[in-house]
């Protein structure tokens, strides 16, 4: 690293991957941050790089009994079963709202099956301000539409193809980290033509309450978030983006700048924020200053010039 | 509706177990509704990670004092200590910095502020009733019913006694008050004055026990409810109720954070409000 820094006052942050322009590499994971309204008292949507809607079905969905959610050491456990709106619903109450920023949209989508996911993604491709689609081939917290497809390289690209099918929108497809290896899944995605892989949804969990011996969550086994898991993030964003071409966006138990720095220096090309929009939810702006702050103190005049900068 | 970055101006265990802290808040005086919440942070970067969820007390002003110091606006919580979360909490003090997001949901409905009330409390589910029983119009007509296990579960009667509020209490073990569960009250109560308004909040035993008396006397009942929530916002659906229409195909899952806590009894559905584990105990 050179002694003598260029003295940067207004780093760029933007970036551009997939056909996709985004103000900086900040987003919410799905999930996290409802339809996007529930935070506008507190945060200016317009300074996110995209906004990432919670995942829709093709039906309204009531998702899991509750307790629903239990803290952890460091994380927390969640099983909320993908309780949503519906697409259409979304489209007609949802998506209005979303269209008066200037941010990008890019909305979660799962099946129960194949044909499911390539109907959910065939409507969606017609609604003019939705920027690209997120594919979740990852909840764990479901019996059908996720974790069956994300654990199954061969089951994982057939769905993949079939919605690449229907789909002119930038397809982003995020993979569960509860496989052996990560680097199989992610070379199934980037064949079956995902644009770009997002990692990595939640890993599974459980938590017991000892004095009445039963689990903390109603659905027994949950996701775990949270800044707990984020060594684990980093390492598989680490060897996803050793092993595909196609860009990759970093999630995990990013509560603060240098974390979501940690998944830019591996090479990701953006990063999502999760728990930490429960925490706090201003969480975002606070990352995004922190951001900015760390390239001024760097010399880093452009945030593309940290991307995949990692030492070995 | 905003996070605030403040302090603790004190902190004090009121009864075992049970702690009323006092923290400076500037807007709240003009925010804060009866029955609404703050979402309360101990600190960055530290267990516990998320914030827990916390009735509002009171709120009021500290006068200024003869040093110079400007009058301060404040909110009030009581909260019991059940887990890591409130067991940090009671161990701060004035002048420690905390976060408070707030305040929060929907209040008490007081359309109907004539005539006979009759607000009933569990253990720490008094809370809320505070500022209720304060902005209720007519206090001579207003009555409290506060039950729990012994006499340190029942806090704060003489304030609202203050207030022109009549009190009764109960507690399991007869150490205060009349024997028995608070719910043997109320019936009295209503056979005597039958038109009157009912307000709850308590453990969802209690709280169950509360809707069948007053469903089944057509009597108004609003309750409060406590539920397990990470965001508070309404984004992490943790928190949510089934409404009185919810069906699996049409579901119609409330959250409290936004929804409630406060609700008409008549917008749940109280034969599939949780699941049974729900129930079971208290977590932090």
């Amino acid at each position: 690293m050179s002694h003598c820094r260029p003295s940067v006052t207004k780093p760029r942050l933007a970036v551009e991957f997939a056909g996709l322009k985004l103000k900086n590499p900040l987003m919410p994971a799905s999930g996290t941050f409802g339809y996007g309204e529930e935070f506008a008292p507190y945060l200016d949507l317009d300074q996110m790089g995209a906004i990432v809607t919670k995942g829709l079905s093709l039906n309204p969905k009531a998702g899991n009994p509750t307790p629903r959610i239990a803290e952890t050491v460091s994380g927390m456990l969640n099983a909320i079963g993908l309780q949503n709106v519906g697409v259409e619903a979304f489209i007609r109450d949802k998506m209005p709202f979303l269209e008066q920023f200037d941010t990008p949209v890019v909305v979660n989508f799962f099946g129960n099956t194949q044909v499911e996911y390539a109907e959910v993604a065939a409507r969606l491709n017609d609604v003019p301000g939705v920027a690209a689609l997120e594919m979740n081939i990852s909840c764990p917290n479901v019996k059908h539409g996720g974790i069956v497809f994300g654990t199954d390289p061969k089951a994982a690209f057939d769905v993949i193809a079939k919605v690449r099918k229907r789909l002119d929108k930038p397809l982003i497809v995020k993979l569960t980290p509860n496989v052996t290896d990560i680097r199989v899944t992610a070379q199934a995605a980037e064949d079956a033509g995902a644009d770009v892989i997002s990692l990595i949804n939640t890993l599974t969990g459980m938590a017991v309450d000892v004095r009445t011996r039963r689990p903390r969550i109603a659905n027994v086994i949950g996701g775990l978030s949270g800044p707990g898991i984020r060594p684990v993030a980093v390492r598989m964003t680490h060897q996803v983006v050793q092993t595909v071409k196609i860009p990759v966006i970093g999630i995990g138990g990013i509560m603060r700048a240098e974390d979501a720095l940690e998944f830019l220096i591996v090479g990701a090309r953006a990063v999502q924020v999760g728990t930490a929009n429960f925490v706090d939810p201003n969480a975002m702006q606070t990352i995004l200053d922190g951001i900015e702050s760390f390239c001024i103190e760097q010399g880093i005049e452009d945030i593309n010039d940290l991307i995949g900068t990692l030492e070995l | 509706m905003k996070n605030l970055q403040t302090i603790v101006l004190s902190n004090q265990e009121i009864s075992p177990g049970y702690f009323r802290m006092r923290i400076l808040a500037p807007g709240y005086q003009k925010m804060a509704l009866p029955g609404q919440f703050v979402m309360f942070r101990v600190r960055r970067s530290l267990p516990p990670l998320l914030r827990r969820p916390f009735g509002i007390f009171q709120i009021g002003f500290l006068p200024a004092d003869c040093e110079g110091m400007a009058e301060k606006e404040f909110v009030e919580l009581i909260y019991k200590v059940v887990g890591s979360g409130t067991e940090v909490m009671s161990e701060l003090h004035h002048g420690d910095r905390i976060e408070l997001l707030g305040p929060l949901g929907r209040g008490f409905d007081l359309d109907d502020a004539d005539g006979d009330k009759i607000l009933v409390g569990g253990g720490i589910g008094l809370v809320p009733l505070y500022m209720l029983a304060a902005s209720l119009k007519d206090r001579s007509k207003t009555r409290l019913l506060i039950g729990g296990r012994s006499r340190e579960d029942i806090i704060t009667v003489t304030e609202f006694e203050r207030l022109g509020v009549t009190t009764h209490v109960t507690t399991e073990d007869g150490s205060l008050g009349e024997e028995g569960l608070i719910t043997r009250i109320l019936e009295r109560k209503l056979d005597k004055y039958p038109g009157a308004r009912v307000y709850s909040c308590g453990p969802m035993p209690m709280l169950r026990a509360v809707e069948a008396i007053c469903s089944e006397r057509k009597v108004p009942l609003q309750v409060s409810l406590e539920a397990l929530m990470a965001c508070g916002v309404g984004a992490c659906l943790g928190c949510v109720v089934k409404g009185r229409n919810h069906s699996e195909q049409n579901p119609e899952y409330l959250c409290t954070c936004r929804k409630g806590p406060v609700f008409h009894s008549h917008e749940l559905d109280w034969d599939r409000l949780h699941q049974k584990n729900m129930e079971q105990g208290e977590s932090s």
